[in-house]
């Protein structure tokens, strides 16, 4: 007889990069659908624009780098990068953003660094921030959500669809006339102009913790989240430092002045914060990896975020914290090493 | 900092390792088999780490059971390494190159014996005394003799480790047996605790340390029992059983150690180095047989499993019995098998055939059904998940190390703790991108100890370039001064020359 032979270990995990980017899409898919809910359609199809451009681009950039296509395809990384693009960006964002900004994120963001595993910065993030910084008017459109008892005519799904593939709306009928602030504009904007935090929050468009329609999704968000942590696709620290942080923080400054600081459960609940605490930070490809690293680095973003909603140009800094910590993070790594086994502590000077 | 000696009796969870199916309950749910004397074996002379052994027998001798046939040598050490003996009566018919099982098949000098079914025993090891009585240098002696090597898998001399010429605290006795499948240490445990017992006996009393620790595992508790009783049959106050929690690899030398007496080995050091050694279980339980039943290491408890056989249990087996016969004489084949491993499926190495001899180190042949190992998958890039460091029992950052080792940068390999992995595959085992990370830690190791012995003979050459220009400068030196003293000499003296021969002209001159 004779046998097949091979390496140590014999067993491996079942665990695979495409189950574990599976189980993201799965944990997104709660907070989608509310989205989807309170907002419209457009989530949907600016998911589905943003999935086929990145399957595409990926496949494109697969096939130029001579990479088995089907192999990393099969990966699921390109999807959860676009899935999570999409749910950064309005439901009125035409065709073309959607699809210049998942296209930056897989062929520049992601394969410009070398491909899965190599990018340094988050993809999703990079590929947000390019449309940030190119596109601010598509991205700043805004729709209110449909509660009904709001002063407010949502969009329908025709019109959306209209206007996400034409860029116009029916009948001549403005687009000024469907957006709004975001609740996080809506405090900068309000509290630029000296109004107080009660005040700016006296808008229907607030809801009894955050924005309204926005504390149910986001809360939708943490539930995905908790569901990943419970699978073991990621770990507690990156969520609980980065929350941690964000908390400690706005509750200081709520303290010491709640008239222009909107206090911890607004920051939590508004903008990306939950979303770039379970699924965004805890990319692990450009986060921290060590232990003490990954507090570090929630931490980090956490702070940044909160300080650039705050006295920054942007109403929302989740995905520049996250950029700026990416960078941070080999050096954050490289100084909270862990002792290997049997060595001497390294003695302070 | 604990005193020395001070162990924890039940050590909590530790934070590293994975917790693979166990696979336990079937194989030992049957006691001990002893198997049937083979009508062959093939006996590999080498079967002690990092020494050389040479055939003291020639073909066509009639040897005993137990009787030497080879003897290995400590280099640079004036001790005997460890005897190797035949392990069945009968005619030596060859002393040739056979294939032996190992990492990579690799062929190595092997007594072949062709039995005559009596199984007489060599009278030379009845009567060797009362080991309690004997000198520890002289237990160590006939440890060596006695063949006894490291039974947990590392083949280690046993004696090498009993000559502890530093003090030791505690002897610690490894029974904790964490890889999945292999309970051949927990069933000796539990049918032979007192002969486990009177080994550790003789062992302290080699090792001249005051206390002995004998590990288990959480999940043995039948173990746990038989031994306390022995030990409290015996009247034993200088023997206690410590459990460790049932994870891989809390049985791993370094982990126990950590675990129970709460340290750490040194880098680049031994257990020895504070305070410890470490034996196996079967390892003191062979010293017990050869001192009380006058047995060298002839035969071993090989764990037979996996769904290819029909029964899954322990046997004794004589060391140089075919696998092959072994697991048809005993267990009997289920299925055309397509994978065999030697060891367990973490640590274990896959065999090319079952036409290979049992060793002292075979503790367990998993005879694999189709499916029962992991298929090989393709290995996709690394996403810095880092699961492979959550795991590592030596609190390394494996996905470090590996762009490290493809760099082949030594520096960050040391600088990361390359050589404190110790090859457990954990890494392996939980890395969702299928990286084979062990095989190529274990490559970067070799890399690393070629690496220091090339840096380590240029240092040398070096030195000697440096020492012998610095001795020709030397040289230089003071030839040049020889030679300027010669010309200061010689410019001192001229004045007087030039004189002489002025005032002889001028006397001839006077003359004229």
């Amino acid at each position: 007889m004779s046998f097949v032979t091979g390496t140590a270990p014999h067993w491996r995990a079942q665990e695979t990069v495409a189950s574990m980017m599976r189980q993201v899409i799965y944990a997104m898919v709660p907070a989608i659908t509310v989205y989807a809910m309170f907002f419209g359609i457009g989530i949907v199809i600016n998911c589905l624009i943003a999935c086929i451009v990145a399957v595409i681009t990926e496949a494109g950039a697969l096939l130029i780098r001579r990479r088995p296509v089907e192999l990393f395809l099969r990966d699921y990384s390109a999807v959860v990068t676009a899935i999570l693009l999409a749910f950064c960006l309005p439901a009125l964002t035409p065709w073309w953003v959607t699809a210049t900004g998942s296209f930056f994120a897989i062929a520049v963001a992601k394969h410009l660094y070398g491909g899965l595993g190599f990018n340094v910065f988050n993809p999703a993030m990079a590929g947000y921030v390019a449309l940030l910084v190119s596109f601010p008017e598509a991205l700043s459109q805004w729709t209110a959500p449909n509660i009904g008892d709001l002063d407010y005519q949502a969009p329908t799904a025709f019109m959306t669809l209209q206007f996400v593939l034409t860029g116009a709306l029916p009948d001549g009928m403005m687009i000024d006339a469907i957006t709004r602030a975001t609740p996080l504009n809506a405090v900068k904007t309000g509290v630029g102009m000296m109004r107080t935090v009660d005040e700016i929050r006296s808008n229907p468009l607030f809801g009894d913790f955050a924005g309204r329609g926005w504390e149910w999704i986001n809360s939708f968000v943490a539930l995905g989240g908790f569901w990943l942590l419970y699978k073991g696709v990621i770990r507690w620290h990156i969520p609980v430092s980065l929350i941690g942080a964000m908390v400690a923080v706005s509750s200081l400054t709520y303290i010491l002045d709640s008239s222009i600081h909107p206090g911890p459960a607004f920051q939590l609940l508004s903008g990306g914060t939950l979303l770039c605490a379970f699924f965004i930070a805890t990319d692990p490809v450009s986060g921290a990896t060590t232990t003490t690293g990954r507090i570090i680095y929630g931490a980090g973003i956490g702070i940044l975020a909160f300080i650039i909603r705050t006295w920054g140009a942007y109403p929302d800094g989740i995905a520049f914290s996250v950029l700026l910590m990416n960078m941070a993070a080999p050096l954050i790594d490289r100084y909270t090493r862990p002792r290997p086994y049997g060595r001497a502590p390294k003695a302070r000077h | 900092m604990t005193s020395p000696g001070s162990y924890n009796p039940q050590p909590p969870r530790p934070p590293w390792g994975i917790r693979p199916p166990p696979r336990k309950t079937e194989s030992t749910r049957l006691p001990i088999l002893t198997a049937p004397i083979p009508d062959q074996v093939v006996i590999p002379i080498q079967q002690c780490l990092d020494m050389t052994a040479n055939a003291i027998v020639h073909p066509g001798q009639r040897v005993l059971t137990g009787e030497p046939i080879a003897q290995a040598v400590a280099q640079a050490e004036s001790w005997a390494g460890p005897t190797v003996h035949a392990s069945i009566s009968g005619e030596i018919i060859a002393i040739e190159e056979r294939p032996v099982p190992g990492p990579s098949p690799i062929a190595e000098t092997c007594v072949v014996i062709h039995g005559d079914g009596r199984d007489e025993r060599y009278p030379g090891y009845q009567d060797l005394g009362d080991p309690l009585q004997l000198e520890p240098e002289r237990i160590c002696e006939l440890v060596a003799e006695g063949g006894i090597v490291g039974l947990g898998g590392a083949l280690f001399s046993t004696a090498a480790k009993l000559r502890a010429d530093k003090r030791i605290h505690a002897l610690i006795l490894n029974g904790a047996e964490c890889e999945p499948y292999i309970t051949c240490d927990e069933m000796l445990e539990l049918e032979n605790a007192e002969t486990v017992l009177r080994g550790t006996r003789i062992m302290l009393r080699a090792l001249g340390a005051p206390v002995a620790i004998i590990a288990v595992e959480s999940e043995m508790p039948e173990d746990r029992v038989a031994l306390n009783d022995a030990i409290e049959a015996a009247g034993d106050d200088d023997i206690h059983v410590a459990v460790v929690t049932a994870k891989y690899p809390a049985g791993g030398e370094r982990q126990l150690i950590q675990m129970i007496m709460g340290q750490e080995v040194p880098e680049g050091g031994y257990p020895s180095d504070i305070g410890y050694v470490c034996h196996n279980v079967a390892t003191a339980a062979a010293v017990a047989d050869l001192f009380d039943r006058g047995r060298p290491l002839i035969s071993r408890i090989v764990t037979l499993a996996g769904g290819g056989i029909e029964t899954t249990r322990n046997v004794d087996a004589r060391i140089g019995t075919r696998m092959g016969d072994l697991i048809e004489s005993t267990v009997g084949y289920r299925i055309e098998t397509t994978q065999l491993v030697m060891g367990g499926p973490m640590m274990g190495f896959l065999l090319p055939d079952d036409n290979l001899p049992v060793t002292k180190a075979t503790n367990c042949l998993i005879v694999a059904e189709p499916g029962e190992l992991s298929p090989p998958r393709p290995e996709m890039p690394c996403i810095r998940c880092s699961e492979c460091s959550e795991v590592c029992p030596a609190q390394l950052l494996p996905q470090e190390l590996l762009t490290a080792a493809k760099r082949k940068d030594m520096a960050a390999l040391d600088e990361l703790g390359l050589n404190a992995c110790i090859e457990c595959g954990c890494c392996d085992y939980v890395c969702p991108s299928h990286i084979p990370m062990t095989a190529r830690f274990i490559a970067a190791k070799s890399n690393f100890r070629e690496h220091h012995l090339a840096m380590e003979t240029a240092t040398r050459a070096q030195t000697r370039f440096e020492n012998r220009q610095a001795r020709l400068e030397q040289e230089a030196r003071a030839r040049d001064r020889e030679l300027r003293d010669q010309v200061d000499e010689l410019a001192e003296s001229k004045p007087r020359i030039i004189d002489d021969l002025m005032a002889r002209v001028k006397s001839r001159q006077d003359d004229t």
